[in-house]
């Protein structure tokens, strides 16, 4: 008594919360809830229940939890009085977590008595609880209640009963053999309350599996004519959007009435739903189309920028089948894209970007940059990201002209605030081991990227910069310049660069170095007819790798022309040029370049720079004596031990001029994973460890290095003739790619046929899949070959590797989980067809035959014993006009006899065949 | 379906949640730090909704609070702003001239009055009159039972218990 006379009220500690200083409030929060574990235990039920108040509402306001306090809200519940009742219940729903709080079952019985109360509110609150609060255990329980409350009388109540069927029948299916016949009932019912509940709960539940809800699709056809209720008929669009596409002849009954709500420009909520309904499943009516179209219009041309992003949006729908809408509303479209609104920017730029084919890429990229360099920066990396992940989609689907698009995106780095850096990078390395025929426009763009002073001081370009590095390495041979590149690659503002870029950097100008002594040597070689045979095989290595440029050859000649490049048949674009610079001072000024650069980072404390720095010095501490021998040769005096300097240089030219391709996506799983590896066993107590700290990618790659390279090497060495193996990373990763390679050197080669020669070639699965030019040639589908013919260059090869990546995909998206509350609607709804059928044939014999044809057409149709198949095996079966009609008239008279009998009795199994009797009219009404 | 409901002041203060998916307590937090930053930054004269985690935030602002329900991608957003202004209009109806205040101290009763507007996540009572009605008996309710309780010989049966 005395405690509540003491007892601080709700009031009390809202106010004193809305009074406290900032800061205090959470000493002020540990305070109250001090008192409210003293109170709530409290024999006294009006304490009890002021106190679980205070508590729900610090629970539900200022996030505290309560979960203490479960049981008080059981025991309050219990009470008589409504207001204590109410304040239990409000905690319940509000602070009960259905899955674990166990006290839940406690409250089973209190429920149960008052679903069955007398007074209706005390139902009403019960079932707000149960909706919130429901588990398996107390739907099971409570079943026979909520079917009870089915058919209340009293109006609101078995609305809300309705509602909750929903929650039950997710949480227990089985409830639906009990409830369903009744929620079909009062379809019927003249309240626009429960009609508007039935439909609500028949929408969710179509949305979860519509095929089960199609026998409904009369009813539903009567509420959308008959019904003026927005929010009902907003439902049944919804229905009907799903059922449109199992069922294609529903969308010719649906449209009319469709396009008259849309006419009558109600609510703008009802038009969108018509617009949207339209616009996904019934685009194929051409008037209906034009309609749902030019409303959409006026939705853009509003002021509302709710119905500007709504139909910004229903357009963007339209868009994947009717591109013409778009084309329409092209300007309004490119008017959103600089709105205020960031939200209607994204969407205009969305439906652009769905809209790119390969026909209008270049125009739209260029517009969409032009306004990119308008808009803030923010934006302007929200168009870039858009247009690289279109142009990429499906392995660049969209792009035909790689040359315009490798310039593009060189471009794009040179954005001041662009931060697509990362994106940029993938795609340069990726088209460049993708697609041959780009490679040399490739080249010349990364030697503008690399040859930029500028450039070095973004950081945000850093990662492009390594693609550009890498690029000019790796395909060095179709450079114009090798010279230049080594300049750039060891200019000093590198210095500027990440230890990896840098490492990049070094990697690439070892591979240019390479390539610049190895030329010489060979044309050396060429000028004094050197008898080995080592120039011939030579020649015909470099002859098949500037194989590449020959098919673009036609097209770059003019350009090439300009710089006084003659291209001799056959040979890399850039050999005569190159031929001229190749003398031996300049050799010697290349080497001695490299030498005094990297000469001080050997010394470097990142080991990556360190490493590939010695590589390079080392290489050129072997080579550089040698040279001069080379040298004398080449004067005449041939001594045979000296032999060995163009050999040695071949033999390391020759490890870095295999092709690297495009690694599968897949290509880990294939590898035959080694004995006493546990991948997959469960690393929940590391978890528990680490707690919410993010992992940072493990730095496995340095660890396996060594032993993987020599593997590598040994399995090039022992089969030149075959194409390499890949390198068995699934990451495609620039660095990741240089490491590996890199490591063929931490053994001489030499060494290398010394390699267990039987060791198991793991990635040999990859090698057959990606390499050998046949196939990549097959890999071009027909797809392409009618766009091919009206454009004058074919387009270029996209190296793709196995489907299996998709076809993955695909399979885990049509995996069918057999759901377990659409099994049991589809036996309610369909339950006893056997006898419905029997029992129409004896009512008009008439159609017998018609039957009849329907069953045997019914199996050859799908070889599943299902029901809804047989629905649909007899709709599909072509009627005449006149019988029809006839038919149709019968199945209306059987329909009203039977909901005359369910007026009667509401016995179930009367339920039941009047179900039945619904489910096959539906072909009638179909037709 | 509305999986949450949420009131939040212009300061980023809740006045009132609800959540018809589950979420734990963590994740409610969580959830409405990212929508108040979301939402409380949007100027004025935007549109009503705001993409979030693949579903949706249909929020609208009456005075000084926002009023967000998040629904599916495919749901009706205009039609949730509508449901959002049947809430305010219900409201302003029980209160007189709703505000902030109102809801602060009356917290319990905007919940009661959602109850009989959403269940499970659906709109269920379309008209306002009905559930004017219905929130007013279930008032009448308690006061009926508050003045048993505080009858003197109630007092005097409790005092002696």
């Amino acid at each position: 008594m005395m405690d509540s006379f003491f007892q601080r009220s709700l009031e009390d500690i809202i106010k004193g919360l809305r009074l406290c200083p900032p800061g205090t409030e959470p000493t002020f929060i540990a305070k109250s809830l001090d008192d409210i574990r003293r109170e709530i235990k409290s024999s006294d039920r009006s304490t009890k229940a002021t106190a679980l108040q205070k508590l729900t509402y610090l629970h539900s306001i200022h996030g505290v939890d309560m979960s203490w306090a479960a049981f008080h809200s059981v025991e309050l519940a219990s009470s008589s009085t409504h207001s204590h009742k109410r304040i239990a219940f409000l905690s319940a729903s509000l602070s009960f977590n259905p899955s674990s709080t166990d006290v839940i079952l406690l409250l089973t019985h209190q429920l149960r008595k008052d679903l069955s109360s007398s007074n209706a509110h005390d139902v009403s609150l019960a079932l707000s609880t149960l909706s919130s609060i429901c588990n398996p255990d107390l739907c099971r329980d409570l079943t026979p209640e909520l079917f009870t409350l089915l058919g209340s009388s009293k109006f609101f109540v078995r609305k809300k009963a309705i509602a909750v069927v929903l929650r039950v029948f997710e949480e227990y299916p089985d409830a639906v053999r009990v409830c369903f016949k009744r929620i079909v009932e009062n379809l019927e019912t003249s309240d626009m309350g429960i009609l508007s509940a039935v439909v609500e709960l028949l929408c969710e539940l179509t949305v979860k599996e519509p095929r089960s809800y199609l026998p409904l699709a009369p009813e539903f056809y009567k509420i959308l004519v008959d019904s003026r209720n927005n929010w009902v008929l907003i439902k049944v669009l919804k229905i009907f959007a799903k059922l449109i596409p199992l069922e294609p002849r529903l969308g010719k009954r649906v449209v009319e009435p469709i396009c008259e709500h849309l006419r009558r420009m109600g609510a703008k909520s009802l038009a969108f739903e018509c617009v949207r309904m339209i616009v996904t499943s019934l685009s194929e009516h051409e008037s209906a189309l034009r309609l749902a179209v030019g409303t959409v219009r006026e939705f853009l041309l509003d002021d509302d920028p709710n119905l500007k992003y709504l139909g910004l949006q229903a357009l963007a729908i339209v868009a994947q089948k009717h591109m013409w809408a778009v084309l329409e509303n092209k300007e309004l479209v490119v008017k959103a894209l600089s709105d205020v609104d960031p939200n209607i920017k994204l969407e205009a730029l969305r439906l652009v970007m769905s809209t790119v084919s390969a026909d209008n890429v270049m125009d739209i990229c260029t517009i969409l940059i032009s306004h990119a360099l308008k808009s803030d920066p923010e934006f302007c990396n929200e168009i870039l990201g858009c247009i690289f992940l279109t142009c990429s989609r499906n392995f660049y689907e969209v792009i035909f002209d790689f040359e315009w698009y490798v310039s593009f995106l060189g471009e794009m780095a040179r954005i001041p605030y662009c931060q697509k850096g990362t994106e940029i990078e993938t795609q340069l390395v990726d088209i460049g081991m993708r697609v041959k025929d780009a490679r040399l426009e490739l080249v010349s763009v990364a030697r503008d990227l690399v040859i930029d002073p500028a450039l070095l001081g973004n950081p945000f370009v850093h990662g492009v910069l390594a693609a550009a590095a890498w690029i000019s390495g790796e395909y060095v041979n179709l450079s114009r310049n090798p010279f230049e590149l080594m300049e750039a690659l060891l200019q000093p503002r590198t210095s500027l660069l990440t230890p990896s870029v840098r490492s990049v950097y070094i990697q690439s100008a070892f591979k240019v170095l390479m390539f610049c002594i190895y030329s010489y040597v060979k044309l050396d070689g060429d000028d004094t007819s050197y008898p080995s045979g080592l120039t011939e095989s030579v020649s015909e290595r470099d002859l098949g790798r500037s194989f590449a440029t020959v098919g673009s050859e036609s097209l770059s000649d003019s350009e090439l022309d300009n710089e006084n490049v003659v291209i001799t048949g056959g040979q890399p674009p850039s050999f005569s040029s190159r031929k001229q610079h190749l003398t031996e001072e300049s050799i010697m000024g290349l080497i001695n370049l490299a030498e005094t650069n990297l000469g001080p980072l050997s010394g470097s404390d990142e080991v990556e720079i360190q490493d590939r720095a010695s590589n390079v010095l080392g290489f050129i501490k072997l080579v550089k004596p040698k040279l001069h021998g080379c040298l004398d040769q080449s004067r005449g005096d041939i001594m045979k031990d000296e032999l060995k300097a163009p050999e040695m240089i071949k033999l390391i030219y020759d490890l870095f001029s295999e092709e690297l391709g495009p690694v599968s996506l897949n290509a880990q799983e294939r590898v035959p994973l080694p004995d006493g590896l546990a991948l997959k066993e469960n690393l929940g107590d590391l978890e528990a460890i680490c707690g919410d700290v993010e992992f940072s990618l493990p730095m496995s790659f340095s660890l396996v290095k060594p032993q993987m390279a020599a593997q590598d090497s040994a399995h090039v060495l022992e089969c030149p003739s075959k194409e390499v193996c890949e390198p068995s990373s699934e990451s495609t990763s620039l660095l990741a790619e240089h490491r590996k390679r890199h490591g063929l050197y931490y053994l001489p080669p030499e060494d290398k046929e010394v390699v267990d020669k039987d060791y198991q070639p793991t990635r040999e699965p990859k090698g057959k899949a990606i390499d050998a030019t046949e196939d990549l040639v097959k890999l071009t589908e027909p797809f392409f070959v009618k766009k091919k013919s009206n454009r004058v260059k074919p387009r270029p090869v996209v190296v793709k590797l196995d489907d299996v990546e998709e076809a993955n995909v695909l399979v885990e998206k049509h995996e069918f989980k057999p759901d377990l509350l659409s099994g049991a609607v589809q036996e309610v709804l369909l339950g006893n067809e056997a006898t419905a059928s029997s029992s129409r044939k004896s009512s008009n014999k008439s159609n017998n035959d018609i039957t009849n044809t329907a069953e045997s057409s019914q199996a050859s149709f799908v070889g599943s014993g299902r029901r809804k198949h047989h629905t649909h095996g007899k709709g599909r079966t072509n009627r005449t006009s006149g019988k029809e009609k006839e038919e149709r008239s019968h199945k209306d008279e059987h329909k009203r006899d039977s909901r005359d009998h369910k007026h009667k009795s509401r016995q179930r199994a009367e339920g039941t065949l009047n179900v039945d009797v619904q489910s096959s009219v539906i072909p009638d009404f179909l037709l | 379906m509305i999986h949450f409901v949420v009131l939040i002041s212009r300061q980023g203060k809740v006045r009132l949640t609800k959540w018809y998916s589950p979420y734990s307590q963590k994740e409610r937090a969580k959830v409405i730090r990212e929508l108040s930053g979301m939402i409380l930054t949007r100027g004025p004269k935007l549109c009503n909704f705001v993409e979030w985690r693949g579903y949706k935030v249909v929020y609208k602002r009456y005075a000084s609070l926002y009023f967000c329900m998040c629904i599916d991608q495919d749901d009706n957003e205009l039609e949730i702003l509508e449901i959002i202004h049947h809430y305010v209009e219900i409201l302003d109806r029980y209160f007189g001239s709703v505000c902030e205040l109102d809801l602060i101290f009356n917290f319990h009763k905007a919940y009661y009055i959602l109850d009989e507007i959403l269940i499970a996540g659906e709109l269920q009572e379309s008209s306002k009159k009905t559930v004017a009605r219905l929130v007013a008996a279930q008032d009448s309710l308690v006061e009926a039972a508050k003045e048993q309780a505080s009858s003197i010989s109630n007092m005097i049966a409790q005092a002696t218990k």
